[in-house]
Formats: C-alpha cells, sequence, structure tokens
C-alpha cells in the first residue's frame, strides 16, 4: 500500500537534476572538435522529441508511428517564421521561435489529435500511421510550404548580435539547444507530477476505471497529444535552426521510426528513460553510421532484442541493480557478468564480421574484394573470412548460451535473498 | 470507353494482389489480434527470394518454392519471436513486427543492395493476351488475376472444407474451447501466420516483376495494405475483399485523371485566379491528390464507420 509521506526536499532528484544541467553545460568544453558538437546537439533535440513522444508510448500508452508529424510542421512553421523575420515581416528573437515551432506541433495535435485519440491501442497505432502517410503525401503536394524535394532552407543569423551572440557559431546554438532541453524535460517531468498527468497514467492502465471514476478518456488522451505535439514542435524548431533546413523527410516515415526506437530502447516505462534513448540511438547513427554502412542493421537488431528480451529498456536495466546494490549483493553478479560479457564479445565480433563481409561482398565483390576488419585485411571472395565469421557467430552463440544462463542462475539466487530480506 | 475498360482491368489485377495481402494480415489478425507491422517486408522478401531462385531454376520453380520459403520463415518468427513477446500484450507483438520490418528492410540493403532487382516478367508470359479497343492487354496481367482468383476460391474451400480450416474457424472465436477439445491452438495459429505469410511471399512472386522489386517497395504497400484492413473492417475477409478492390479502383483511376476544382469551377463559368485564398489547393488536380486519397479515406472511414465497410467490432 502506497501511503502518503511528506518529503521535505527530495535530494536524490535535485542531484540527478543538476548534473544532468552540468553534464550538458561542461560537456563542449572537454570535447571541443565540431564532430561530438554536432552529435550533442542532435542529442539535444533527441531529447526533447523524445521525451514528447514518451508523454504518448510512456505516461499516456499510446503507440504512435507518426509523431515526426508534429516536429515536422513545427520544424516548417519555424523555418517560414524565421524567413519572415529576415524579410522583416515581423520581429521576435530567434532564441524564442521554437515556441513558433511548438505552437504549430499543439495547433496540429488539436486538428488530428480529437480524431486519433477516440481509441488507444492498435487502432491509435494505425490512425497515426496513416496521418503520418497523409500529412509526408501532402508534403510532396505543396510544393509552396513544404518546399518540394529541396526543402526549404534558412539562415539562423539575423540582424545584430545581441551580447555577442548571433547563433553563428555553432557552439552557441548547441547552448540554445541545452537550454531548451533542460526548460522541457522540466517542463515534462513536471507534467507528470501534474493531476493531468497522473490521470494519463490511470488511462493507460485501466481506461475503464478511468470512466467509472468520471475521467473522459479521449478528453485525457486528446490534451496529452496536444501538450506532447506540443514538445514535438519545439524539438522541430530547433532542429531547423540547428540544420538551417527543412525538408520533407522531417515529416516523414523514417523520422516517426527513429524516435519510436529511440524511446524504446532507452525504456518507455521511466522518465529518463527517452534521454538514454537518444544518447545511445544518435551515437549509434552518427558514430557507428561514420563507421559502416549496415550501422541501422545493428540498430534494428538491438531494438528487436530490447524488445524481446528487456522490454523496460536500458533505463528498467539499471533500475534492476538499485536494489541489489542497496543489498550489497553486487558482488555475485560481477562474475557472471564478467563471462557473458566476454561470450557476448565473441558473438559480437561474430556477427559485427558477418554482416561486414555481407555487405563488402553484395556491394563490391566484383571491383575491389579486399577488405580490412578488426586490422585483419583479407579478400571477400576468398573462403577463409566466411569460415572465421560462421565459427566465431556459431561458437559465441553456444559459449554466451551458458554465460546467460549462469547470469540467469545468479539472479534468481539474488531475487530470493532479496525476498527472504523483506520477509 | 477504352481508358475506363483497361482503368478497370488494371485495378481489378492491382485490387486482387492487394486481397492477397490483406487477407493474410486479416486472417492473422482476427485470429492473434496480432497486427502485423511486417506482412509487407514478406511481400518484399518473396519478390527477392523469386528473383534470385529464378535466377538459378527460372520463373516456375520460384513460383512454387519463394511462397513456401517465406512461409517457412514467417512460421520461424511466429515460433520464435512473437510467441515470446506475446506475453507483454499486443503493444509489444505490435512493436516486434514493426522493428522485423525494420530489420527485413536493412537485410535487404545488406544482401540485395539499396538499388533495385532485375527481376523481370519470364518471356513465356511476356506479351499482349488481348486487343481491346487499340491498347494491347499484357497476359502477364491476366496471370496475375489468375493466380489471385485461384488463391481466393483455395483459401475460401481451406477455412470452410478442410478440417484445419474448420479448427481454424472455431480458434478464432474460441480459443479455449478448442484448446480444451485437444486441438494444439498455437501451433495452428504457427501454421496460420506461416500461411498468411506465405500468401504474402506468393503475392510479392508475382507482384515483384510485374511493378518493382526494390527495397523501398515494402515500406510501399503497408501502408495501403493497412488501409485496405481498416477501411474493410478488422478481421473481415469479406471486407478486406471490397476495400481491396476499392482502393484499387481508387489509385488507378485517380492517378490518370487531370482534373481539379479550378477546372470544375470554370465549367461552371466561376473563374479562380491564383490570388484566390488558398489557390494552391484548388488547383491541385486529382492526380496529384493521388497519393493521400487512401490515407484520406482511412481517416474519413475511423471517423465516420470505425468498424470499417464489413466488420463487426471497433478497434
Amino acid at each position: 500500500m502506497a501511503t502518503l509521506k511528506y518529503r521535505p526536499l527530495n535530494l536524490g532528484r535535485w542531484i540527478v537534476w543538476s548534473s544532468t544541467a552540468l553534464v550538458m553545460i561542461v560537456l563542449p568544453l572537454i570535447f571541443t572538435e565540431g564532430f561530438t558538437l554536432t552529435l550533442m546537439s542532435q542529442i539535444g533535440v533527441g531529447i526533447i522529441f523524445a521525451l514528447s513522444y514518451n508523454m504518448l508510448l510512456g505516461q499516456g500508452g499510446m503507440l504512435s508511428f507518426g509523431h515526426a508529424v508534429y516536429s515536422g510542421l513545427g520544424a516548417y512553421f519555424t523555418v517560414h517564421a524565421i524567413n519572415l523575420i529576415t524579410k522583416g515581416s515581423f520581429y521576435f528573437p530567434v532564441t524564442l521561435t521554437p515556441l513558433i515551432g511548438g505552437l504549430a506541433g499543439a495547433f496540429f495535435g488539436v486538428i488530428f489529435g480529437y480524431v486519433t485519440t477516440k481509441k488507444s491501442g492498435t487502432t491509435f497505432a494505425m490512425i497515426s500511421l496513416g496521418i503520418g502517410e497523409m500529412v509526408f503525401a501532402c508534403s510532396l503536394m505543396f510544393a509552396g510550404f513544404f518546399g518540394g524535394e529541396a526543402g526549404i532552407s534558412t539562415n539562423r543569423v539575423i540582424g545584430n548580435p545581441f551580447l555577442g551572440i548571433s547563433y553563428g557559431p555553432a557552439i552557441q546554438v548547441y547552448y540554445l539547444i541545452v537550454g531548451w532541453a533542460l526548460v522541457c524535460m522540466v517542463a515534462m517531468f513536471a507534467w507528470t507530477q501534474t493531476p493531468l498527468g497522473r490521470m494519463a497514467n490511470a488511462v493507460r492502465d485501466n481506461p475503464e476505471r478511468a470512466e467509472f471514476v468520471g475521467y473522459d478518456t479521449h478528453m485525457v488522451r486528446f490534451l496529452t497529444l496536444v501538450l506532447s505535439g506540443f514538445f514535438a514542435g519545439i524539438a522541430g524548431g530547433l532542429s531547423c535552426i540547428n540544420y538551417e533546413i527543412v525538408t520533407a523527410e522531417n515529416v516523414g516515415a523514417l523520422r516517426s521510426a527513429g524516435v519510436l526506437i529511440a524511446t524504446f530502447i532507452g525504456g518507455a516505462g521511466f522518465f529518463f528513460g527517452p534521454v538514454i534513448g537518444s544518447i545511445v540511438f544518435f551515437t549509434m547513427v552518427t558514430a557507428v553510421g561514420g563507421v559502416t554502412q549496415a550501422w541501422a542493421f545493428y540498430l534494428g537488431l538491438l531494438f528487436l532484442l530490447i524488445v524481446l528480451y528487456a522490454p523496460g529498456g536500458f533505463a528498467s536495466l539499471i533500475v534492476m541493480h538499485v536494489p541489489v546494490i542497496k543489498a550489497r549483493l553486487m558482488r555475485r553478479l560481477w562474475r557472471p557478468y564478467a563471462a557473458a560479457l566476454a561470450t557476448g564479445l565473441v558473438l559480437l565480433a561474430g556477427l559485427v564480421s558477418m554482416v561486414e563481409i555481407t555487405y563488402h561482398y553484395s556491394l563490391e565483390a566484383g571491383t575491389n574484394p579486399a577488405m580490412k576488419l578488426f586490422g585483419f585485411a583479407f579478400n571477400v571472395t576468398d573462403a577463409e573470412p566466411w569460415a572465421v565469421a560462421t565459427v566465431l557467430l556459431v561458437g559465441g552463440f553456444i559459449i554466451s548460451r551458458f554465460a546467460w544462463n549462469a547470469v540467469g542462475r545468479a539472479w534468481s539466487d539474488i531475487l530470493h535473498v532479496l525476498q527472504k530480506q523483506s520477509a | 470507353m477504352e481508358f475506363f475498360l483497361i482503368s478497370m482491368l488494371n485495378s481489378l489485377s492491382y485490387g486482387l494482389l492487394l486481397f492477397m495481402l490483406s487477407s493474410g494480415l486479416t486472417i492473422i489478425f482476427s485470429m492473434m489480434g496480432v497486427l502485423n507491422f511486417a506482412h509487407a517486408s514478406f511481400y518484399m522478401i518473396g519478390a527477392y527470394f523469386a528473383y534470385q531462385i529464378s535466377g538459378w531454376l527460372g520463373f516456375w520453380p520460384a513460383l512454387a518454392v519463394a511462397p513456401l520459403l517465406v512461409g517457412a520463415f514467417g512460421m520461424v518468427v511466429e515460433r520464435y519471436g512473437l510467441r515470446t513477446v506475446h506475453k507483454f500484450g499486443h503493444v509489444a507483438e505490435l512493436l516486434f513486427t514493426f522493428g522485423l520490418a525494420y530489420l527485413i528492410e536493412e537485410a535487404v540493403h545488406l544482401i540485395w543492395g539499396r538499388s533495385s532487382v532485375p527481376y523481370g516478367v519470364p518471356p513465356s508470359l511476356d506479351g499482349a493476351a488481348f486487343t481491346l479497343f487499340s491498347t494491347d492487354y499484357p497476359i502477364y496481367r491476366v496471370f496475375m488475376m489468375a493466380v489471385s482468383v485461384s488463391m481466393l476460391i483455395g483459401i475460401y474451400l481451406t477455412l470452410t472444407r478442410s478440417r484445419i480450416g474448420l479448427v481454424i474457424q472455431a480458434a478464432l472465436t474460441h480459443p479455449q474451447t478448442v484448446e480444451t477439445l485437444g486441438h494444439n491452438v498455437p501451433r495452428v495459429f504457427m501454421l496460420v501466420f506461416g500461411g498468411g505469410s506465405a500468401l504474402a511471399g506468393l503475392a510479392g512472386v508475382i507482384g515483384g516483376n510485374a511493378f518493382i522489386t526494390e527495397p523501398g517497395m515494402a515500406a510501399a504497400v503497408g501502408p495501403i495494405v493497412f488501409v485496405v484492413v481498416v477501411v474493410g473492417g478488422m478481421g473481415s475477409l469479406a471486407g478486406a475483399f471490397l476495400a481491396s478492390l476499392l482502393i484499387g479502383v481508387l489509385q488507378t483511376f485517380s492517378v490518370a485523371l487531370d482534373y481539379s476544382v479550378v477546372d470544375l469551377f470554370a465549367k461552371l463559368g466561376i473563374a479562380i485566379g491564383p490570388d484566390a485564398p488558398f489557390a494552391a489547393l484548388w488547383s491541385l488536380t486529382i492526380s496529384q491528390t493521388a497519393p493521400v486519397l487512401p490515407y484520406l479515406l482511412m481517416v474519413l472511414m475511423l471517423i465516420f464507420r470505425p468498424k470499417g465497410i464489413m466488420g463487426t467490432r471497433e478497434g
């Protein structure tokens, strides 16, 4: 039974939030290369987007396949607003233009949301997919607003610098993103504590009961979607300032799929899950994507593994260790974890070599059969690399099964001990 | 008249192809409650398998072997994937099939490359079947219709006349009772999933060379098949059939009609200039709006008749 407690100060929460802010502010001072700055800007925008998505998936129980509609339309409105400001049609600080994107996102949330939120579950998923496809098809129809294939480009540097801030250098844009990300994170966290946020959880868990208590589930879902569209629009506006171009792919299905994958990998059941998810997702897209063309394959595989074996995402994997650490039982896990890691690395090496060799073979076996992987140079037309990859893959799979069983046994022991302690 | 008849035949063959996809999806949905996001991916790998096998053995063996392979793959997916996530609920199942669709597309990139493959119509089916007015109608389209219709009759007979069909029908509504009577319902599910995948694979074999075999084909057809299932009514085979033909007609005719609201008003003697409010909207021709129409139909359907044309339940 939950009891009402009076807590004067939630110290842990303050520490987590302020260290998050500190990390975001300090990181670009440590990693000064342009590459990491681009990555961190992407992650910052991605965090807002994924958190707004999680208002639907995690807090409201609505699986959406078309969330990019709200961020994308927000981005389009922002880009047009910036272009109008440049022309001198009206005055508005660039710093606040994501707000225009947010309002546009909320506006389209009102328009599309009323229809789509009548039902949750599979029906909602299908309509959101339909709306997403519809808006994407429209983007190719109305070239005036959406800019057709080329998209709409803009220049974020408008007017005279204010206090030295012109948003010309990428670092200034990064701090703009960090500022907005922190504000949005706090706002979205605060939302989960409001009566509406709580009702969204209730509607997710048991809509029938929520209706008996007297709440209109449709209205709760609708308001959640509008707010989520607002934050998604802010993310869209920031991405518009970051890239200075908005194309039709901003409203496309791939963007919607991306935010779903990022959120779910991080963990939809926890508020900070999407934050972890964005970091993992964009690191994979940018860092792994820079090394291999097969990054999307690895990302899809990671997503499937999470769906199958850890549906709570990375966040649940972290949270599940908290009671173990509190009970000082982690020492029982180190050894099986080390074994699992070692065997997992063998499996991973086998998988990566298999995928990379296949990829190289299908792309350029005829023209350039030589390739290098893990420091070894070989020809993909020879049999040896295939044999080695197969042995690593199959052998790694077999030995990691043993290691995973050991992890499972260690965990069941620990759960047993924890149960005894609490009893 | 000529345009109308040819377009009608084209929409019929396209609609029947859509029905081959949507029938599998509908049966799987009504039986297991799983909306299979990867269904169009099975269509895609059917086409790619057929391309590969027809390169080795020829088209006719591919027509038989490729759907069977896809069906076997579908059974493996059900047994080792879907059954694992089943305990987490329908959203987890939907997410699993979504991830699978994503992974299959990447695997196709990996194996066959990012551009389209030259999977063509076999020479024996190349040419004109008959001439209507002045247009030669290709044999392959007729062949597609013949395959689709014979599959349709095959499904109907299997579901209504065979023992396994009766078990499937019973398991649709009363899975527990069927299980109590000693039938292995999970295995029936696996067979149904495999069968539905095989149907999608067959559609890929005959659709892949009629249209184009490329990694984007699943993403292009997938949402349309969803539209068919929603418009027809979730879980209704007859509804899926009607909706497939409807969408076939809608898509085939709309791409060929170059009329806009401006033209309509011009006929009535009212001119709408480029300065009128929402001028971009009024000057759109029907062919330009063609990609949106199926989704518009779906959204309107969900607003005004959420259970679809022939559906029996909502959502």
